[in-house]
C-alpha cells in the first residue's frame, strides 16, 4: 500500500462523518428556507385580501409609507398587526411544542394537550366574564395563570425527577380541571359575555390589542434565543436520562429550564390570541418528519408553526363569506384528526406514547 | 494527559445506595483496578446495576463516597467527570431516524462548552471511535435499520468518542446472540489492550465474565462476596454462595480460566 493510499484510508472516516453532518445541516436549512419563503408568500397574499381588496403594488406602497391614507390605514393599522400577531403566536407555539415534546420524549406532550393552554382558557374566561378584563390586563392575567398552572403540573409530576409519561398524565388531569372551570364560568355568565369569552377561548386574532402585541414581539425576541440556548443539551438528553447524565448533562436542571422557556413561549402566545389549539401539537412533528434524522428541528418547528397559523387565519377569515371565524376553529379541525391518528397508532405500537 | 504519572482509579468507600429509602447496596468498599477489565457478576436484583449507577455518579450515595482519582465524584463538575469516565447504560434510546455518525458524535458533548464549536479534534475522535468499533462504513446509515450487534457497536463507539480513561457498561451483551456477545467482549478487550482503558462491566454470564475479565467482583444482596482474579475467585463454593446453585468448576479447555457447569436438581456430579 502506498503512503497516499494509507493517507486516503485514514482520512476517509473523517470525511464520511463531515459529509453526513453537512447533509443533516443542509436538510434542516432547506426546510427552514422553504418554510420561510412560503410564510413570506402567504403573508404577502394575506395583506392583499380583505373586505377592501388591495393590489400588491398598493400593499408595497403602504408598507413603505407611500400609499393614500385609506390604504395605509387598512394595511398598516388593520392587516399588518393581525399578520404579525399570527406569525409570532404560531412561531412561539410551534417552538414551545417542539421543546416540551422533546423534553418529555412524547409527541402528546404539547402545551395544548397537557393543560398549559387549558389553564389559559380558564384564567382568561374568569378574567373576562367575572372581572370584565380586556386587552393588556387580560393578557397579563392569562400569562400569570398559565405559568402558575405549569408550575403546578411540574410539581405534581415530580417524583425523584419528572418522567415524560407522568408529565403528560398530570397535564391531562389539569386540563380536565380547567375545562370544568371554564364550563362553570360560562354557564353562570350572561349571554353577551359568553359570546365574547367563547371567541377568545377558541383562539382568535380578531381583536389583537396593540400593547399586548408589543409584549409578544419583545417576548419572542428574548425567548427564542433563550430556547435555542437552553435547548443545546436536548440532543444528548434525547438518548435517555442515564446516558445524558453520563455525558455530563444536568438532566433535571435542563428539563426545568427548557420547560420554563417553553411555557413562557406558550403563555405569551395565548395571552395575545387566546388558546389556539393544535398549532404547538402539529408544528414540531411535521418539522421533524421533514428534516428527519432524529433532529430536534427547533427553528423549522417555529417557522412551520407561524405558517400553519397564518394560513389557518386566512382560511378562518375567508372560508365562509361574510363570517370571520376564530382561527382556533380552523386549527382545531386540522389538528384533531392528527391527534386521533397518533393515539390510534400509539395504542397499536403499544409503547404508550 | 497524566495517565502515565497518575493512573485512573475509581473506588468506593463505605458506599450505600438506596432507591426511595430501600437500601440496595450496603456499605461497600471497592477498588477498581486501573487499566484492567473488571466484571461485576451476581444474581438478579443483587445490586450490581445499582452499583454501576453509583460508581458513575448517576445515583447519589445514601452514605459513603465514590472516589475518582481520590476526589469525591459528586464534588466534581459533572462535565469534568464525563471527560474521565464514560457510561453505557442498559437501555439507551436512539431518536427515530438518527444516523450512525450523528449518534456517535453526541459522545463529544462533554468536550463542548457554551461557545466552543465543533472542531477537527471532535471529528477525529468520532472517526477513531467508529474505526475501532468497525462501523466506519456505516456513517450515514440510520441506527434503527441496523442489527442488534451493529447497534451495540454504535453505542460503544459513542462512549469511545467521549475519549475517557474509564468505561462503565451495564450488561453490554444483553439481547445479543452468542456471536455478537463475543464480538462485543472482544472489542472491549481490544480497547483495553490498545489504550489501557479501564473497563468495568456488569455481566450476566459467569463463564464469559471469568474468561474476559482480569478482575471479578461477585455480589449478593448488596454486598461484595468475593473480588479478585477469576482463577482464584471462581470456585464451586462461591457459585453456591452467590447464586445458590450447585456446580462443578472445571478448567476452560481453551483459556484455562474457570468454567462453571451448573448442576440443577436432575444432575449430580
Amino acid at each position: 500500500m502506498t503512503a497516499q493510499e494509507t493517507a486516503a484510508r485514514s482520512t476517509s472516516p473523517v470525511s464520511a462523518i463531515r459529509a453526513d453532518r453537512r447533509r443533516g445541516r443542509s436538510r434542516a436549512l432547506r426546510v427552514s428556507v422553504v418554510a420561510a419563503l412560503l410564510l413570506l408568500v402567504v403573508a404577502a397574499v394575506s395583506l392583499t385580501l380583505g373586505a377592501a381588496s388591495v393590489a400588491p403594488a398598493d400593499v408595497l406602497a403602504a408598507l413603505v409609507g407611500r400609499a393614500d391614507r385609506l390604504t395605509s390605514f387598512v394595511i398598516v393599522e388593520l392587516r399588518l398587526p393581525r399578520l404579525i400577531a399570527g406569525a409570532l403566536v404560531g412561531a412561539c407555539l410551534g417552538l414551545s411544542g417542539a421543546l416540551i415534546q422533546s423534553v418529555a420524549r412524547n409527541p402528546l406532550a404539547s402545551p395544548d394537550i397537557i393543560g398549559i393552554t387549558a389553564a389559559a382558557s380558564a384564567t382568561g374566561s374568569v378574567a373576562l366574564v367575572w372581572f370584565g378584563l380586556t386587552g393588556l390586563a387580560l393578557s397579563g392575567i392569562v400569562l400569570a395563570g398559565t405559568l402558575v398552572a405549569a408550575a403546578l403540573i411540574y410539581l405534581l409530576a415530580w417524583r425523584n425527577g419528572v418522567s415524560g409519561y407522568r408529565f403528560v398524565l398530570v397535564g391531562i388531569g389539569i386540563a380536565a380541571f380547567c375545562g370544568g372551570l371554564v364550563s362553570y364560568v360560562l354557564t353562570r355568565a350572561d349571554v353577551s359575555n359568553v359570546q365574547q369569552a367563547l371567541v377568545w377561548i377558541t383562539g382568535s386574532l380578531n381583536a389583537v390589542d396593540p400593547s399586548a402585541l408589543a409584549v409578544l414581539a419583545v417576548g419572542t425576541v428574548v425567548l427564542v434565543p433563550c430556547a435555542l440556548l437552553v435547548g443545546r443539551p436536548l440532543g444528548a438528553l434525547s438518548l435517555g436520562d442515564d446516558l445524558a447524565s453520563g455525558l455530563g448533562v444536568r438532566t433535571e436542571r435542563t428539563r426545568l429550564a427548557v420547560v420554563g422557556v417553553a411555557v413562557a413561549l406558550a403563555a405569551i402566545a395565548v395571552a395575545v390570541a387566546g388558546p389556539v389549539s393544535f398549532v404547538a401539537f402539529l408544528a414540531a412533528p411535521i418539522a421533524r418528519r421533514l428534516v428527519g434524522r432524529g433532529s430536534l428541528a427547533l427553528v423549522p418547528s417555529a417557522l412551520l408553526g407561524a405558517l400553519i397559523l397564518v394560513v389557518s387565519d386566512i382560511v378562518a377569515q375567508f372560508a365562509i363569506p361574510g363570517v370571520v371565524l376564530p382561527v382556533g376553529v380552523v386549527t382545531g379541525i386540522v389538528g384533531a384528526p392528527y391527534l386521533l391518528w397518533l393515539l390510534a397508532r400509539t395504542n397499536r405500537v403499544g409503547r404508550g406514547g | 494527559m497524566t495517565s502515565e504519572t497518575m493512573s485512573p482509579e475509581l473506588s468506593a468507600r463505605g458506599l450505600s445506595l438506596a432507591y426511595e429509602g430501600r437500601t440496595v447496596v450496603d456499605g461497600l468498599d471497592l477498588d477498581i483496578p486501573a487499566g484492567r477489565v473488571t466484571a461485576i457478576v451476581g444474581p438478579n436484583a443483587c445490586g450490581k446495576s445499582t452499583l454501576l449507577r453509583g460508581l458513575s455518579r448517576l445515583l447519589p450515595p445514601a452514605s459513603g463516597t465514590v472516589l475518582l482519582d481520590g476526589a469525591d465524584i459528586h464534588g466534581l463538575p459533572t462535565k469534568q467527570v464525563a471527560q474521565r469516565l464514560g457510561l453505557l447504560p442498559q437501555t439507551p434510546t436512539a431518536p427515530d431516524g438518527i444516523t450512525v455518525a450523528d449518534l456517535v458524535s453526541r459522545g463529544r458533548y462533554p468536550h463542548q462548552g457554551w461557545f466552543r464549536r465543533w472542531t477537527a479534534e471532535d471529528d477525529e475522535a468520532v472517526a477513531e471511535a467508529m474505526t475501532a468499533t468497525g462501523i466506519a462504513d456505516l456513517a450515514d446509515r440510520a441506527v434503527d435499520e441496523l442489527s442488534g450487534g451493529q447497534r451495540q457497536r454504535v453505542w460503544i463507539a459513542m462512549a469511545l468518542a467521549q475519549r475517557t480513561d474509564i468505561l462503565l457498561l451495564d450488561e453490554p451483551t444483553t439481547f445479543l446472540d452468542i456471536s455478537h456477545q463475543l464480538e462485543v467482549l472482544d472489542l472491549l478487550l481490544d480497547l483495553n489492550a490498545a489504550r489501557a482503558t479501564t473497563v468495568v462491566m456488569v455481566l450476566h454470564d459467569l463463564n464469559l465474565a471469568a474468561r474476559y475479565a482480569g478482575h471479578l467482583i461477585a455480589m449478593r444482596a448488596g454486598s461484595v462476596v468475593a473480588a479478585g482474579d477469576p482463577t482464584a475467585v471462581v470456585t464451586a463454593d462461591l457459585v453456591r454462595d452467590v447464586f445458590g446453585v450447585e456446580s462443578v468448576v472445571a478448567d476452560d479447555p481453551v483459556t484455562g480460566t474457570p468454567l462453571v457447569v451448573p448442576l440443577g436438581r436432575h444432575h449430580t456430579s
